[in-house]
């Protein structure tokens, strides 16, 4: 249930905006010719290491000139107004970032301080925004003695403090146990869900993005491969089945590929198949006896974002 | 509610205008070196030089048989020369982890990724390292002029009156020459401890160096090669002092600019929040 946090201006327009956007890195093109919009609410930033999602990020805040195309992020264009929109948006980067010898209360402080909160108000978000991470017991404590779970809470505490309209938060579950990676993920589930933040969300872990977010943008090697609602994305269109069949798995992934049917290994000899829109079942089959291969097993499978990002990607998973 | 009831909830207060993040680094920079207790022991000890001459001062002031102490212009510019030293072990103690430390922790990219200007942080950064300069050499040379003053009257004061103005200007530009060098040098590594040896070995060489080849060729041309040098001209310059072994003073003047010059060059091109590697 949404709560009193989610007014009218924090669900309408999109949070981001990019339009033609390339950025390089010393030559290397890290976004080419990006074109995308963020709706607000939760949106997954999904793709393998090196497609561009902590770049695309880092652009967002202007950290990273991009070299044509335009930004703009609730409403600002990022060239002009960089500075403006950093004091709204929040930011968890990737990498282990803390400010050295400060206890984690006084470490989120300093940078709602940094963000624009008088001194008496940021150390009383810091101290609310610990307790809501789960960091109120260990607040006093010096940030070099935290374990990596830690770590990155005091990150999303400092995102959190001065209360932001936007959340960039790369890789927010990276190097937590699998406990730490549920609490992290049901504290980014709560934060769009019930008190209307707006965030985006970049992993390269797709149950992460399926779990805590709404829409996704799938990137792959510096373009966008897709951008959908999740729930599109997985709850209809294509029908998705597993099936296996006599002898030569590798002759029936041919033959279904060249029929225009996706279709990965799934392991274990077991082919993952994904229909066209309007495909049925007697396809494979008539794909299958074309081959002469016997159909052993075929079932009904439920589409995941897996398949999805499989398909956009075109990469085996 | 106790906080510990309290759930995320949004911010309706007050928000500051930018342009004051230099302000936040600088003020926290500041209580942070403050709370060391073994900085402060250094701080006090660098204020010992400070006891002696007021006692000089006193003595001269209270004491005929000991006339021959009584402070001058040149008593001012020895004390500041003599200071020179605590600045060196300041810098080098407050200074070296200035940017270092933020690199070694990944925390420049949570600065810039706030409303916090590149300049801002410099200028925050340096603002620590200038104050906790100007403590060692401006303040205790103003206190020692305000005990004079206090102790003859201020006819000293009228009789040189560029005194108070030289001892300004020259612990600024003193400041400023250790500590922007310093900090190009923190932003070029994430390692406090290289930063402190390459800045040591930066300055004892240069002074080595124009030392060694003041003395082969009998000139003080040669003393544009070391920082401590150059600023020994300039402060002589300064203090209206005449010596013979100075440096030419455009020449020391042109070198201090250059090196501020070059130091924000360096700290341009190092203080970004991304690293970039050319392929």
């Amino acid at each position: 249930m949404l709560s009193d946090l989610v007014t009218p201006e924090r669900l309408a327009n999109p949070t981001a905006e990019l339009d033609r956007v390339t950025v390089h890195y010393g030559g290397t093109p890290a976004l080419r010719d990006v074109s995308v919009t963020f709706e607000r609410g939760t949106v997954g930033l999904l793709g393998p290491n090196g497609a561009g999602k902590s770049t695309m990020l880092r652009s967002l805040l202007g950290l990273v000139r991009s070299d044509s195309g335009t930004m703009r992020v609730m409403g600002l264009d990022v060239a002009e107004a960089a500075r403006e929109i950093r004091s709204r948006v929040g930011y968890m980067p990737e990498r282990d970032a803390h400010v050295p010898g400060m206890t984690a209360v006084s470490f989120v402080a300093y940078c709602g301080e940094l963000s624009g909160l008088p001194s008496s108000d940021a150390m009383q978000r810091a101290h609310e925004v610990l307790y809501y991470v789960g960091l109120g017991e260990a607040r006093y404590r010096k940030l070099e003695t935290y374990s990596v779970g830690m770590k990155q809470r005091a990150k999303l505490a400092q995102a959190l403090v001065h209360d932001p309209d936007l959340l960039l938060l790369d890789e927010p579950t990276s190097g937590m146990d699998p406990g730490g990676r549920d609490e992290m993920l049901d504290l980014i589930r709560d934060l769009g869900r019930a008190k209307g933040v707006s965030l985006i969300m970049s992993s390269h872990v797709l149950p992460d993005i399926e779990y805590a977010c709404d829409h996704v943008v799938m990137l792959d090697r510096g373009r966008v491969a897709a951008h959908a609602a999740i729930a599109t994305l997985t709850g209809h269109g294509a029908g998705v089945f597993e099936m296996r069949v006599k002898s030569d798995s590798g002759r029936m992934l041919t033959a279904l590929q060249e029929a225009g049917i996706d279709c990965n290994e799934a392991g274990d000899g077991a082919l993952r198949v994904t229909l066209p829109a309007g495909g049925t079942a007697r396809d494979l089959f008539q794909v299958a006896a074309a081959a002469r291969l016997q159909v052993r097993h075929l079932r009904p499978s439920v589409p995941t974002l897996e398949d999805a990002f499989a398909r956009a990607v075109g990469a085996p998973r | 509610m106790p906080i510990y009831e309290q759930t995320y909830r949004r911010y309706g207060g007050l928000r500051l205008p930018p342009c004051r993040g230099w302000w936040v680094i600088a003020r926290t920079g500041l209580a942070s070196a403050l709370l060391d207790r073994r900085f402060v022991g250094l701080l006090l000890l660098a204020w010992a030089p400070f006891l002696v001459r007021a006692v000089q001062i006193y003595a001269s002031a209270n004491f005929q048989q000991v006339g021959f102490l009584a402070p001058t212009v040149e008593t001012f510019r020895t004390f500041i020369a003599q200071q020179s030293t605590f600045m060196f072990f300041v810098t080098v103690y407050a200074g070296a982890g200035l940017i270092a430390d933020d690199r070694h922790a990944n925390a420049l990219q949570l600065y810039l990724s706030k409303p916090v200007t590149r300049s801002e942080y410099v200028v925050g950064k340096s603002v620590i390292l200038v104050v906790l300069l100007l403590a060692v050499t401006w303040l205790p040379a103003m206190a020692l002029l305000l005990w004079q003053v206090t102790l003859t009257g201020d006819a000293f004061l009228l009789t040189n009156s560029h005194l108070g103005p030289a001892i300004m200007v020259f612990s600024v530009i003193e400041a400023l020459v250790a500590a922007l060098p310093m900090l190009a040098l923190s932003s070029l590594s994430s390692s406090r401890r290289f930063v402190s040896v390459l800045y040591a070995g930066v300055v004892l060489f240069s002074g080595g160096l124009a030392t060694a080849l003041g003395a082969e060729t009998g000139r003080g041309w040669w003393s544009w090669l070391s920082p401590e040098h150059a600023l020994a001209a300039v402060g002589d310059a300064i203090f209206r002092i005449q010596t013979p072994s100075s440096a030419p003073i455009a020449l020391a003047a042109v070198a201090l600019a250059a090196i501020v010059l070059v130091s924000l060059v360096v700290l341009r091109r190092t203080v970004c929040a991304v690293d970039v590697v050319s392929s």
